[in-house]
């Protein structure tokens, strides 16, 4: 397996090629967003509207009452946090077919605080007739647009961008409200979203080598959230559940996992990893990861903590993982 | 009915005056259903003790003059007793309905109303039932539980499309959906009823800006200037002036008018709409016309409550004035 650069780019361009319906909308952030080739060939459905969101909201959804189906290409904290109203009441009230793409999840940028989206997965997950989407690999974003296309209300798509690691055969698209199965194992079930699943599939490789019986599972629809083989393993898992996610750990995969368990009634413990009710800062991906827990070895230490067992994976047994994937390389992001 | 006698029953002239210019009413007749709209909304204020009656004051002819003389709309579609609300828009839910037919017919020639300060929503329904678009017995269900004629008009509310109570959103969904009819090549236009208040708001101006450089010609907005809000009167609150000013600034073309003439309001509609330029009409009113009592409750006009029992009964007395003078 590889990394692909930019798939989101040429996807869209492709994607949106036989669908005149199909309008971009951007604030300002147009190759930041990999709308910019979309906007080079189909200019005349491309519509800059500045440094504005709460009006490029109030629009889009005007547009969606008329038939057509605008994708809102900014950052997710620009898509979540100032319109949020907007989103609210122009577009989630009246459950229009709205598609906002969000970009720069979680800590993937070194942009800091005011470009790191912590909470947009809770916001969006909030707000009634919202679908909530998250890709973890390439062929996540290059399948999550048709996904959101066959909803027929409002949906907030976590996008990914750059170079992109394939974690999954692109034969296996996501599908709306079914996690992946990435292991099988009934002494604990690991739960992952985004970027964190390829820390989890670095963890659960080394714990399995350490003779756990581990389960993991990939979750990219975080709303509606639940299918039925998920919460069968939720319910079967003999210690415990982590889930390990790019978002705080209110709101988000992990609260969503609560839910269920409490729902349920599986009385078993849960650890969710996730930036723990605190905003980051300004710094490379893998540093952040380590600091706030995000990582293989956060997750590690989370099955000693549910099996009450030393399982003697540290650093350097993780170094030593081979996925089959190739991790992104790390570089300067552009903003 | 205030040209009809009636309720509701005098709706040909006025339907067919809103579609054919030559049969439209004249600046009397636009004054009259005025008057009617304020002693509908003085009654209903009387009959619920408070509502939203300076609005009424204020934009009763602006609102007259919009339907009935520079809107082109078809006859309403939707039945003259409003149907209960039938919950809220979503994937369950493929009953919930909009109000939006009290308009008329959507149709590529013809206009659509966005209105925008929802709290004005006692007004529009009155002025629905005087253009026979509403039945006469309609308010009964005003501000009632499981009613869609509500205190605050959402888009299942007669003569409601959008959603708009938060205000100045409703500006930036009308963009969009004078965009998308400007790419489906319609020649219809789209027509937004807003308040001064909403010029506060920095989505407003987001809005205007958009508007101006996407040339957005087929859309047309009328403020009800009427210098008022929740706090009290707008220049000691936050003063939007000078906003003629502020609004050429954006690229859209202004005019200021005299709210209460409807020949001043109807003018700039008549002079607009084959260019590129998104049209605003500032319509500078008196929250107070027509009900010189409000004058001593200045500033606090927003919403009527009333005091006590000899309060009430000024206005009952004012209502039955008016109305002998209307007969």
């Amino acid at each position: 397996m590889d990394t692909v650069q930019r798939p989101h780019r040429e996807n869209l361009v492709r994607w949106a090629g036989q669908r005149p319906e199909v309008l971009v909308l951007s604030a300002d952030l147009t190759s930041s967003c990999e709308a910019d080739g979309f906007r080079e060939r189909y200019p005349e459905r491309f519509y800059s509207f500045g440094m504005a969101e709460q009006n490029m909201m109030g629009f889009a959804g005007g547009l969606a009452r008329e038939g057509f189906y605008p994708f809102v290409h900014t950052f997710a904290v620009f898509v979540c946090r100032r319109p949020f109203e907007q989103v609210a009441m122009s577009i989630a009230y009246p459950n229009l077919p709205v598609r906002l793409i969000g970009f720069l999840p979680g800590i993937t940028t070194a942009g800091g605080v005011t470009h790191q989206a912590i909470d947009d997965i809770g916001l969006m997950r909030l707000l009634p007739n919202m679908t909530v989407l998250e890709c973890g690999d390439a062929t996540e974003v290059e399948s999550v647009l048709d996904v959101a296309q066959g909803v027929a209300g409002p949906v907030y798509v976590r996008m990914l961008r750059g170079e992109v690691p394939r974690l999954f055969d692109p034969a296996e698209p996501l599908v709306l409200g079914r996690s992946r199965l990435l292991g099988e194992g009934r002494d604990l079930l690991v739960l992952s979203s985004g970027i964190c699943t390829e820390e989890a599939l670095r963890a659960t490789q080394a714990l399995r080598q350490r003779g756990l019986a581990i389960g993991h599972r990939h979750v990219a629809t975080l709303k509606p959230f639940g299918d039925d083989e998920l919460a069968q393993a939720v319910g079967e898992t003999r210690f415990g559940v982590v889930t390990i996610e790019n978002h705080s750990t209110i709101g988000g995969l992990g609260s969503a996992v609560a839910e269920l368990m409490a729902a349920r009634g599986v009385g078993k413990r849960l650890i969710r990893l996730g930036l723990r009710d605190t905003y980051a800062h300004g710094a490379s991906r893998a540093y952040l990861m380590r600091e706030y827990g995000l990582d293989a070895l956060a997750l590690t230490r989370a099955a000693e903590d549910l099996t009450g067992e030393r399982l003697g994976c540290d650093e350097e047994a993780l170094a030593q993982v081979q996925l089959e994937t190739a991790p992104a390389a790390e570089r300067v992001e552009d903003l | 009915m205030v040209m009809l006698g009636a309720a509701g029953r005098d709706r040909n002239d006025m339907e067919s005056g809103a579609l054919h210019s030559e049969g439209r009413p004249g600046a009397d007749a636009v004054r009259r259903i005025a008057d009617a709209v304020r002693r509908r909304v003085l009654e209903h204020t009387l009959t619920n003790n408070g509502g939203y009656l300076s609005q009424a004051c204020s934009s009763a002819e602006t609102l007259a003059t919009l339907y009935t003389r520079v809107m082109r709309l078809g006859p309403s579609q939707a039945p003259l007793v409003p149907r209960p609300f039938a919950g809220v828009p979503g994937p369950e839910n493929p009953e919930a309905f909009s109000g939006a037919g009290y308009n008329g017919p959507r149709a590529p020639h013809l206009d659509r109303f966005v209105f925008s300060p929802v709290h004005y929503a006692l007004v529009l329904y009155s002025l629905l039932i005087e253009l026979g678009r509403l039945g006469a017995g309609a308010l009964a269900a005003f501000n009632r539980d499981g009613s869609t004629v509500e205190l605050i008009g959402a888009e299942h509310s007669p003569g409601h499309e959008l959603t708009a109570g938060s205000l100045a959103q409703a500006l930036s969904q009308a963009g969009g959906i004078a965009l998308g009819r400007r790419l489906r090549g319609e020649t219809g236009r789209v027509w937004v009823f807003m308040s001064d208040g909403e010029f506060q708001e920095g989505q407003t101006w987001e809005a205007l800006a958009a508007l101006a450089f996407h040339r957005l010609g087929n859309l047309g907005v009328y403020v009800d200037a009427n210098a008022q809000q929740c706090d009290g009167a707008m220049e000691a609150v936050m003063t939007i002036e000078p906003l003629a000013e502020r609004l050429r600034a954006f690229g859209v073309e202004v005019h200021e008018v005299d709210g209460h003439d409807p020949e001043a309001l109807a003018v700039p509609a008549a002079g607009w709409g084959r260019g590129d330029r998104p049209l605003v009409v500032i319509a500078r009113t008196d929250p107070c016309r027509g009900i010189d009592l409000l004058r001593a409750r200045a500033p606090k006009l927003h919403y009527v409550r009333f005091t006590d029992r000899q309060d009430r009964a000024a206005y009952q007395r004012l209502l039955e004035r008016l109305r002998r003078e209307a007969a």
